[in-house]
């Protein structure tokens, strides 16, 4: 039998790549908002975090699973999760900025649900199975995200003098880490030709409708675009990420194999 | 196992059905619709379970229970294997299962109401409508309203009947 047809069509290191990328971003923004857990200002509030932050726990667990997988190294989620190093990490920029106010971690949930609920809708389609099925899975529960963020985004944008200035300021400060989310690099290339993600750029108008819409009823009004930042996706991040890991990553660097 | 001393699939589809879920005790395993199959692989059991949520802590407990029943019916050599596809929707939690949420205070999941992304009237989002009428568990008033669409667990929404003054979970469709 040729060898050939038994080599997986899909460049294997991109999928690791893309994998990584996803589940960080996950990780990330889950570590963040379980930071709210038991400081949230009303406790339907701190409620609605906590399970948001499983939720992307949960689907971290999913996706670094399968780049441990992919990567064929033994390798494990948790061991990707608590045994690597920032330059390592690939999620973008956007979900390590620190909580702020309570509006601004809505705003950061709003700027990422939007993109993330369609990004996981396209992977739905994933000519990779195990993309596919992850990506239906974690649709459903991003919906409800989604729901909510916008929700809060459109009271409080349009709720008292306080909180219109707080929201307008969170997303005057968080736009600039929204570009990132629609550049692309090679692995991107690479894995939309072979039909396993979408273009990242093709996400965008759909995201701009999403977001246009909720800042025009919220009375916020949107920044223009300007300068962004980038970073993440390639293991450059700000200073941010390595407090977070210095917090997520103690008790395994500390006290190595820990079980409970 | 030897082939003729082993139990019947069916009777162990009644055994899962003794397994409660260790978050609503009411209701087993199978009336959640979480079990999607069982099968003999040579002398393995083999249990293929999908979760409910992808972060519900519930998830490992519900593998312990499993093996722990089976484990006193006899069976040592079980294989718990995870099923992603197609997504577990509440769509599955039987009738009976639905019956025995509402007596035990928590409203049953409606069908094909789960979130979409879509947003809704500027109207029913101000005024804390919801698009449902998820009559009150206890004391079937219509008259209720949405305080959270998040609640005691990943799978429930919080809701308050504007009759009785009650506040209760729902079980919110996914």
């Amino acid at each position: 039998m040729a060898r050939a047809a038994l080599e997986p069509a899909v460049d294997q290191a991109a999928l690791l790549e893309f994998l990584l990328r996803i589940g960080d971003n996950a990780l990330i923004l889950g570590h963040r908002v379980s930071e709210w857990c038991g400081h949230a200002p009303a406790l339907e509030e701190d409620i609605a975090l906590a399970n948001t932050a499983l939720d992307l726990i949960g689907q971290t667990q999913l996706w670094l699973g399968l780049a441990g997988e992919v990567e064929g190294k033994g390798r494990s989620a948790d061991d990707l999760a608590y045994l690597r190093d920032g330059y390592d990490f690939r999620n973008i920029l956007l979900v390590e900025r620190p909580n702020g106010d309570f509006g601004k971690t809505l705003m950061r949930q709003f700027l990422f649900d939007a993109w993330h609920y369609l990004l996981l809708k396209a992977l739905k389609g994933s000519t990779e199975t195990r993309i596919a099925e992850i990506a239906e899975k974690a649709f459903k529960e991003v919906s409800y995200h989604l729901d909510r963020s916008r929700d809060l985004v459109i009271r409080l944008g349009d709720g008292t003098a306080e909180s219109h200035s707080r929201m307008q300021a969170a997303l005057d400060d968080l736009w600039p880490y929204t570009g990132e989310m629609f550049a692309a690099d090679a692995v991107d290339a690479a894995l939309a030709e072979a039909g396993v993600i979408a273009e990242p750029q093709s996400l965008k108008p759909g995201w701009d409708e999403i977001v246009t819409e909720a800042f025009t009823e919220g009375t916020l009004k949107k920044p223009a675009d300007g300068y962004m930042h980038k970073g993440g996706r390639r293991g450059v991040h700000t200073e941010h990420l390595g407090f977070i890991l210095s917090e997520m990553q103690f008790l395994q660097r500390a006290y190595p194999g820990a079980t409970w | 196992m030897d082939p003729a001393l082993r139990p019947s699939i069916d009777e162990v589809w009644h055994w899962l059905a003794e397994v409660p879920d260790p978050e609503i005790p009411v209701i087993s395993l199978t009336d959640l619709g979480i079990i999607r199959d069982v099968a003999w692989r040579e002398d393995t059991l083999v249990v293929t379970v999908t979760p409910t949520y992808s972060g519900c802590p519930a998830t490992t407990i519900i593998n312990l229970d499993i093996e722990t029943a089976l484990a006193e019916k006899g069976l040592s050599k079980v294989k718990l294997e995870r099923q992603l596809s197609p997504a577990w929707t509440t769509d599955w939690i039987s009738a009976e299962g639905r019956e025995k949420l509402r007596d035990y205070g928590i409203a049953p999941p409606i069908d094909g109401t789960a979130a979409d992304g879509v947003l809704m009237k500027r109207i029913d989002r101000l005024s804390g409508r919801s698009n449902l009428t998820i009559a009150c568990p206890r004391c079937g008033s219509a008259n209720t309203e949405k305080i959270s669409q998040f609640g005691s667990t990943p799978c429930k929404a919080s809701y308050r009947c504007t009759d009785c003054l009650e506040p209760f979970d729902y079980f919110k469709c996914i």
